[in-house]
């Protein structure tokens, strides 16, 4: 029955071109925001202050808006034109639905991230003088494909409590890019620690750090563990708001 | 019911009566109040007790200003003239990251040496200078604020360069000469008010040091303390002068003069410039409380969204435009409707900010530098047309894409991503460029710091400096959302509901 379930959720996702052009966006502006930072980045004189495996993934920034609304689209889409109903009356487990539904766009997350990703750090690697073998820049590969993967489920629970596809963009993306904001306005060194500690996009991208480990203001998996977090709680808003009232 | 009256009527209350959307609105003000207001920031200004305060001098013209400097001087009574010949410009500069701690030779590009005629040594007192400068050549500067090029040039015992200020009256002209013989006017300044008794002599002052930087993702800067030395000889007339430092020299070495038969050797650190925030100056600005702008514009970009693209998912749309024929008017009122409430809350959320937030910041410790009326005004007034402004460009890209999700994701990657990356991650460079192009340059209306082209400093997008005059970059914005609403008026009008 599951597998019927996760079937007729790939079927709906596979079938809206929509989706389809939003997983080829996922790979393009991801490796396309992280060659443009790549290339503007000086490291001619062979000493290079930056993080290079950091600076190539700097796409994963940008890319994560698309994750997000790729995500959002693949629930708030049945809510916008009632398909929902039709859906809960051939699965009426409607916690099964969503398991399904987290699965099918985790999954095609992973697949768009585990192209992007690796394109990223290779363009790093054609441009500075980064390798690729070394196991802090693979803990940032793996770490980046996962975080993406998170923010996929952090917007499909925000989708499924709000069952709204631009409130919910607007509070996933909100979510993500408030806080570097306000902790790049705040100087006050305490709070701004315990800001980039919360947030859900900071912490999470401290996976992507291979230099100055003890700057962090938090540690690499520790910080995708608060990103995990959030995701957590949207799934679990999600899950109860469906349980709870009528779709 | 063609009226525009009830047109406007109908959309208002289509936009109050969704819980959501009002909600939405009221949220952008509360947010925008909610983080100008968080006390984030802490300084160390008043907060051990009476005398700690921060107070900036107060030039001529009531303007901030910095006034250090060594000052090597002797009292001038009624006209007079002096002249000296300066033969060596060398420095000091703060090390790089990564290296050692300390400092390396170099001279700042606006390290100043040279003549000066002051009313007397109190800090923030009238002056008008002649100077050779580290990389800017020869200028005169007077009352802080004014600055007139001379030759360009760097200074050297085999390129030496002579200067000369003569005061006649409250008329103080300044000459520069490469031999000492042919004499070329560098430029003239009046000085209301100057007594007959003023201090001239040789000053030197090299002012804070910062460069950006951009490491793990950060743009930041580094900097500190100067140093510039400068060798004097010829001064005429010669006669008894006293080496002292002006201004409070805290956190900067004091400076010296070496005399040596007719040979000074002058060291000084400071500036005598008009003072700026940002990573070359102190405090911050009253741009810094209006950060929850950002969330704002979020917020009344998912309502303006949903304003035009709920119609066509409920099948409203076919029902509004039987009512209302003309598809141009319905667009306008809609518009019009969003853009006020927008404008509303915006205006509503600034105000409180920019009143409230400079006294949170203020009871921190943090020195905020003052805005004039007009500016706060032009402050809370801009904010609230860029939240108006961009809610139109959010309405436009919804009545072209009609779906709600593009829209709100388009809107957001136009306005909200530029600005977040050009704050955040990317080099000055790329964040101005990005800054004067895309619908974020509309943040250039929250600039309340004034640059000036004589003190350096990095005048980066985080320090609050925007590569556009305000209503420039308010203008850009609204060029972006006049675009938009004339595709949306094509399309509307060609094509079926």
């Amino acid at each position: 029955m599951s597998r019927h379930v996760l079937h007729a959720e790939w079927t709906k996702l596979r079938t809206v071109p929509e989706s389809v052009w939003l997983v080829v966006a996922v790979v393009a502006l991801t490796v396309a925001a992280s060659v443009a930072t790549v290339a503007a980045t000086a490291c001619s004189t062979g000493s290079c202050a930056v993080d290079m495996a950091k600076t190539s993934l700097t796409g994963v920034g940008l890319g994560q808006a698309v994750v997000a609304i790729l995500a959002v689209v693949a629930v708030g889409g049945e809510y916008s034109t009632g398909m929902v109903r039709t859906t809960f009356a051939a699965m009426p487990r409607r916690i099964t639905v969503l398991a399904a539904k987290a699965a099918v766009v985790t999954a095609v997350v992973v697949a768009a991230a585990s192209v992007a990703v690796p394109a990223c750090l290779l363009a790093g690697r054609l441009m500075l003088p980064l390798s690729l073998g070394d196991g802090p820049v693979l803990r940032a590969a793996a770490g980046s494909v996962l975080y993406l993967a998170l923010i996929g489920l952090l917007a499909v629970g925000t989708a499924t409590a709000v069952r709204d596809s631009a409130t919910a963009i607007g509070i996933v993306l909100g979510l993500l890019y408030v806080f570097p904001i306000v902790a790049q306005a705040v100087t006050d060194p305490e709070w701004r620690r315990h800001l980039l500690q919360l947030a859900p996009m900071t912490s999470g991208l401290a996976v992507q750090a291979t230099t100055h480990l003890d700057d962090l203001p938090i540690g690499p998996w520790k910080g995708l563990g608060v990103t995990a977090a959030w995701a957590a709680a949207a799934l679990l808003a999600g899950a109860l708001r469906l349980r709870l009232r009528d779709a | 019911m063609s009226g525009l009256g009830q047109l406007l009527r109908a959309e208002w209350t289509k936009l109050r009566t969704v819980p959501g959307w009002i909600g939405g609105v009221l949220a952008a003000a509360a947010v925008i109040v909610g983080i100008g207001l968080l006390p984030g920031m802490k300084g160390s200004c008043g907060q051990h007790g009476p005398g700690s305060e921060c107070v900036l001098p107060v030039g001529p013209d009531g303007e901030l200003v910095s006034d250090h400097f060594f000052f090597v001087h002797r009292p001038l009574a009624g006209d007079g003239t002096i002249t000296v010949r300066v033969t060596a410009l060398t420095g000091l500069l703060p090390a790089r990251p990564g290296e050692p701690a300390g400092t390396r030779p170099g001279v700042a590009p606006w390290a100043k040496a040279g003549l000066i005629v002051k009313d007397g040594t109190r800090v923030g007192s009238a002056y008008a200078a002649v100077m050779v400068t580290g990389s800017h050549g020869v200028r005169m500067q007077d009352d802080y604020t004014h600055d007139i090029a001379g030759s360009p040039g760097p200074v050297s015992a085999s390129a030496p360069r002579w200067l000369r200020l003569t005061r006649s009256g409250d008329t103080v002209t300044a000459a520069e000469s490469d031999d000492g013989t042919a004499w070329t006017t560098v430029g003239s300044a009046h000085l209301p008010g100057l007594p007959s008794i003023v201090q001239v002599g040789l000053f030197a002052t090299s002012p804070q040091y910062a460069e950006t930087i951009h490491e793990s993702g950060m743009s930041g800067s580094y900097g500190g303390p100067t140093q510039v030395t400068a060798v004097f000889d010829h001064v005429t007339p010669d006669g008894a002068w006293t080496g002292e430092a002006v201004g409070d020299a805290s956190g900067v070495p004091a400076g010296n003069v070496e005399r040596a038969g007719g040979r000074f050797t002058v060291t000084g650190s400071g500036d005598i410039a008009p003072a700026v925030t940002g990573a070359a100056g102190i405090g911050t600005t009253v741009t810094q409380t209006l950060v929850g702008t950002f969330v704002g514009l979020i917020a009344v970009i998912v309502v303006a969204a949903l304003f035009i693209t709920a119609e066509y998912r409920r099948g409203l749309i076919r029902t509004t435009l039987a009512a209302t024929p003309q598809r141009g008017r319905v667009l306008a009122a809609k518009a019009v409707v969003v853009g006020s409430a927008a404008f509303a809350a915006g205006l509503a959320g600034a105000a409180v900010v920019v009143t409230l937030g400079q006294r949170v910041l203020r009871g921190n410790g943090v020195y905020v530098f003052p805005a004039t009326a007009l500016t706060e005004v032009r402050l809370v007034v801009g904010t609230a047309a860029l939240l108006a402004v961009t809610a139109v460009l959010a309405l436009a890209i919804g009545a072209v894409v009609r779906r709600s999700a593009a829209t709100v994701a388009a809107a957001l990657v136009v306005i909200v991503l530029p600005y977040l990356l050009a704050m955040t991650v990317l080099p000055t460079g790329a964040a101005q460029w990005l800054l004067r192009v895309t619908p974020a340059a509309a943040f250039a209306v929250q600039q309340s710091a004034l640059r000036y082209p004589q003190v350096s400093s990095p005048y980066t997008p985080t320090d609050g400096y925007f590569p556009l005059a305000p209503w420039a970059g308010l203008a850009v914005l609204g060029t972006w959302a006049a675009l938009a609403l004339g595709l949306a008026l094509v399309q509307f009008r060609g094509r079926d509901a």
